[in-house]
């Protein structure tokens, strides 16, 4: 393969590429899904192709291929530099990447247990006894049990110089019941919703989250919410528990943080973002405790990797410090935009800070998100229910929605508790709350501590086009924000 | 291009190989490319050609499943290993019907060599001229235009093979002045039905009326919708409620109400995978013949779209409804509508806009989400041009606004339907829509953004 690659950057270069980088990416998923106690589906993906990224005559063009040959690596780079040169026809400048960056290494995932190891029976044995003890539950009318496994093994090599090869191996899995009456129809989801709670982890991760220990209570609480009384409609306190803090985080954080969103290249699909280059350094995002770093290095989390895939190593940022907002997540060319608009200062370097990434070989990298975390305040859970006079607690994320800047949210949870005098009391169905980003995190007025603190898995944020779905971490811990308007609907 | 034939060896001989009772392959070839742009410029433009061939094996009632994207011999023999392996080790499902015997397929021509040829250079002239418009209003226009062939195949063991070949080609703009935008998109599997300029220019000509948006109060108004709205209503009245896994699990809009007036006498919503009109794909993943299938017929529901474990479930025939079932995770979804129409009406927009004495003209929703499935309630934004009319006429254009309704609610409040409906596509499956004016539809919220 080692050929292929090289074949492939210098055809680029013959062809007339400035600049030429190509990765090979080979990607193993296994999943497993129970439903209603029904083994629905085992099922192995094999994936294995390579993509050329050029700039030539000072515009991009990429081209992949999932023919492994030589003579298909001199075509697809020509195919790229053809594109490139198709762009530039319309360019307004040269694309500008800034110094050459030159990398040689390997990084693989340290795991425990590598997942793959684990035979497929003792795997369908926990959902089987996971999806048996929700459906022991009365009134249940649906359930599923599901487990990803993920290996990626990608080779990355740059006419700079570079050559990285690195092995990222995932787990995930969830639980899911669901409870139907008469004019009602509730879900519950463990460890989280919305696909699954996934890391950077072995069979050690699956192990931890004890799907059948947790299966009897998500099951009861999807059954209780059928006859609960509906989350009120008023302004109050709201303590959210920690997937839905990470939720929070990844689509009101996250996302306008990509500087290639802020710089307009996103706008016809993903979207723009309201954090506009002259609030860097200058803007308060959130209130003092509000403490946000993009990690791709934290163990565990799924946005960790050793190099991103221009090649630039995993690192630690400042995202909002005490609030203030000092960080986005670049790439080497938007970091050069960056400097070239603001100029230097301590939040600007005109290098990448390392967060692009494809979601496979026949996409180009873009800037996704790493891990970008909430960092740990001071509180222990208990005490900031019992801190709280008056407000909701909600839980685990039913429905999200955010408009195309990143302002104006409006989230749904599938279950809160009504909290009285410091005491999580009556139960509450359909919680929905609404807001406007830096309101709302100017309003956050605690965080709970590392003990309550999760690298939560997200592993479907979709952005780009053709569409890409990326996988990212966020940790997070539970959060109590002020004045915030709740209601319900139904 | 792989074609028929060479397809049909290469299944026949992965079928011969396999062990299993029974055998399905679904194979899918894309050779496709895009071009993308922002602030009147290509940013970004690429090509892919790529194929996926996905195994399912049944061992009595246990069924196993692999995919690859390599086309060897050995590829596919070891992908079929795998499949068998996984199927041993599975407990038997009792409720598999076994795999779909053949049924005839008629045809569907859908390809387009005008498409299937567009080169980089013509699709970067064809945004070209999008970015220049854009440019001299003042302007500045992102969106993307792709074009591509698609190949499907499916053949089992029991002797189905069917397969089709279509061309597709889609492009989507937003033009942002100020705080104005506007927005157009169109998908088509002929080039000629694809007017790249005219949309370019109808968008930009909305951000321009767009500007200056003034604010607007939360609450019931009556609508006017443009199709890009109204497609996103179809999507999910499709998604989330018009299969029959959904109804059979009690979490479809449907549920206790087949046959009962819940909409609008104007509304009727079908399924047709074989007409021209759209982006036909005459059979399922199942390799199932497509069948029109009609979801709401004057306001009244009819019943939901199936496929092969579904309809067996109520001792019927599959309508030809399935996804790949290949991967586990379709099997939460269960079989799902990928090619909407609703009926035209008799009213123009204009019309609908004179029939309007105070309300709001709507382009396009955006991030929507479910909130709850019983009446298909959704939360989500406006975007790219909200306008006040007043006594029947455009007056101003307004702030964005969140909106929170169920869209069954909603098509019951529809007075009009327009006459010309647009095909629209943001990837798997398609709309085919007209505008709609309701009599009223619930905004919950305005953006008003702090200061530092």
């Amino acid at each position: 393969m080692k050929e292929l690659l090289e074949r492939a950057l210098n055809a680029a270069q013959l062809k007339g590429a400035s600049y030429a980088d190509v990765r090979l990416v080979h990607r193993i998923e296994q999943s497993l899904l129970v439903r209603n106690g029904v083994v629905q589906g085992i099922s192995q993906i094999e994936d294995m192709g390579f993509g050329v990224r050029v700039i030539a005559d000072g515009a991009w063009g990429f081209a992949s291929s999932a023919r492994l040959t030589l003579e298909e690596a001199e075509q697809v780079a020509g195919r790229a530099v053809q594109i490139a040169k198709a762009s530039a026809l319309f360019k307004k400048e040269d694309v500008d990447i800034g110094p050459p960056v030159v990398q040689r290494g390997t990084y693989r995932t340290p795991v425990e247990v590598d997942p793959f190891t684990i035979p497929l029976e003792k795997k369908l044995e926990v959902l089987l006894a996971a999806d048996a003890a929700m459906r022991g539950v009365k009134g249940i009318a649906a359930t599923e049990a599901e487990m990803v496994f993920l290996r990626e093994r990608k080779t990355f090599a740059s006419t700079e110089g570079s050559w990285i090869e690195q092995e990222i191996i995932e787990s995930g899995c969830s639980i899911e019941a669901l409870a139907v009456g008469p004019d009602e129809v509730q879900r519950r989801s463990y460890p989280n919703s919305v696909g699954r709670h996934q890391m950077t982890r072995g069979w050690e991760f699956i192990e931890e989250c004890d799907l059948p220990g947790h299966a009897p209570r998500i099951a009861e609480e999807a059954v209780a919410l059928l006859t609960a009384d509906p989350c009120p409609d008023t302004v109050t306190t709201v303590i959210l528990g920690g997937s839905q803090v990470a939720l929070q985080i990844h689509e009101s954080c996250g996302h306008p943080i990509e500087l290639d969103r802020v710089f307009g290249t996103e706008a016809a699909y993903a979207g723009t973002s309201f954090l506009t280059p002259e609030k860097l350094g200058t803007f308060r995002y959130g209130s003092e405790v509000v403490n946000i770093t993009a990690d791709a290095t934290l163990p565990g989390g799924l946005g960790t990797f050793g190099w991103d895939d221009e090649g630039v190593p995993a690192q630690r940022v400042d995202i909002v410090k005490e609030g203030l907002f000092v960080g986005y997540m670049t790439s080497r060319e938007t970091a050069r935009q960056l400097l070239r608009l603001l100029g230097p200062s301590p939040y600007v370097t005109g290098l990448s800070n390392g967060t692009m990434r494809a979601s496979g070989w026949n996409r180009i990298p873009l800037i996704r998100m790493t891990n970008v975390n909430l960092l740990p305040g001071t509180w222990r859970l208990e005490d900031l229910i019992a801190d709280t006079e008056e407000g909701i607690f909600m839980d685990t994320n039913r429905s999200w929605s955010i408009d195309d800047k990143r302002l104006n949210f409006q989230f749904g949870c599938e279950i809160a508790w009504e909290i009285r005098g410091g005491k999580r009391t009556r139960l509450l169905k359909n919680p929905i709350y609404t807001g406007i980003t830096p309101e709302f995190w100017r309003s956050c007025d605690a965080v709970c501590n590392a003990n309550h603190w999760v690298i939560w898995g997200t592993p479907n944020c979709g952005k780009g086009q053709p569409s890409q779905l990326a996988h990212t971490g966020h940790g997070a811990a539970p959060a109590r924000f002020r004045n915030v308007r709740v209601f319900s609907r139904k | 291009m792989l074609g028929e034939s060479h397809i049909r060896e290469l299944l026949e001989n992965a079928l011969r190989i396999s062990p299993a009772d029974e055998t399905e392959i679904v194979l899918e070839a894309h050779d496709s490319a895009l071009t993308r742009f922002a602030n009147n410029t290509i940013h970004q433009n690429v090509a892919e050609v790529n194929t996926e061939v996905a195994i399912r094996v049944v061992l009595g009632k246990r069924v196993g499943s692999a995919i690859t994207n390599r086309l060897t011999e050995e590829a596919l023999e070891k992908a079929i290993a795998e499949a068998v392996a996984l199927a041993r080790l599975q407990p038997e499902n009792p409720e598999f019907p076994g795999l779909p015997d053949p049924q005839p397929i008629e045809p569907v021509t859908a390809f387009d060599e005008a498409v299937a040829g567009a080169t980089p250079e013509w699709r970067a002239r064809a945004v070209g001229a999008v970015c220049r418009w854009a440019e001299s209003a003042g302007a500045s226009a992102a969106g993307a235009l792709s074009t591509g062939i698609y190949e499907l195949a499916v053949a089992n063991s029991r002797g189905v093979f069917a397969y089709h070949v279509g061309t597709e080609a889609h492009f989507t703009t937003v033009v942002m002045c100020d705080e104005g935008s506007g927005y157009a998109h169109r998908a088509a599997w002929r080039l000629a039905d694809l007017d790249v300029e005219a949309m370019g220019r109808s968008a930009v000509d909305r951000a321009l009326r767009s500007r200056n948006p003034r604010p607007i109060e939360p609450g019931v108004y009556p609508v006017v919708l443009e199709p890009y709205a109204v497609d996103d209503i179809l999507s999910w009245l499709g998604y989330a409620g018009a299969g029959a896994l959904a109804v059979q699990e009690g979490r479809s809009w449907m549920n206790d109400r087949i046959g009962r007036p819940i909409m609008s006498p104007l509304v009727t919503i079908w399924d047709d995978g074989r007409d021209v009109a759209g982006l036909p794909l005459p059979f399922d993943f199942e390799g199932v013949p497509r069948q029109r299938v009609v979801i709401v017929e004057k306001g009244v529901p009819q019943g939901p779209v199936y496929d092969t474990v579904t309809a067996a479930r109520e001792g019927r025939r599959s309508t030809g409804h399935a996804l790949p079932r290949s991967r586990p995770q379709t099997a939460s979804l269960g079989p799902i509508p990928l090619h909407l129409f609703m009926a035209p009406g008799e009213v123009t927009l204009e019309e609908m806009i004179r029939q309007v004495d105070r309300g709001l003209y709507i382009t396009r929703f955006w991030y929507t989400r479910l909130v709850h499935p019983r009446d298909c309630v959704l939360t989500g934004m406006t975007r790219d041009g909200v306008f006040w009319i007043e006594k029947g006429e455009i007056a101003y254009p307004v702030q964005n606004l969140r909106f929170t309704q169920g869209y069954v609610p909603a098509l019951a409040q529809v007075r009009a339907v327009g006459t010309e409906r647009w095909v629209l596509s943001e990837g798997f499956g398609f709309t085919c829509v007209p505008a709609l004016l309701l009599e009223a539809f619930t905004f919950t919220g305005v953006t008003e953004m702090p200061g530092h």
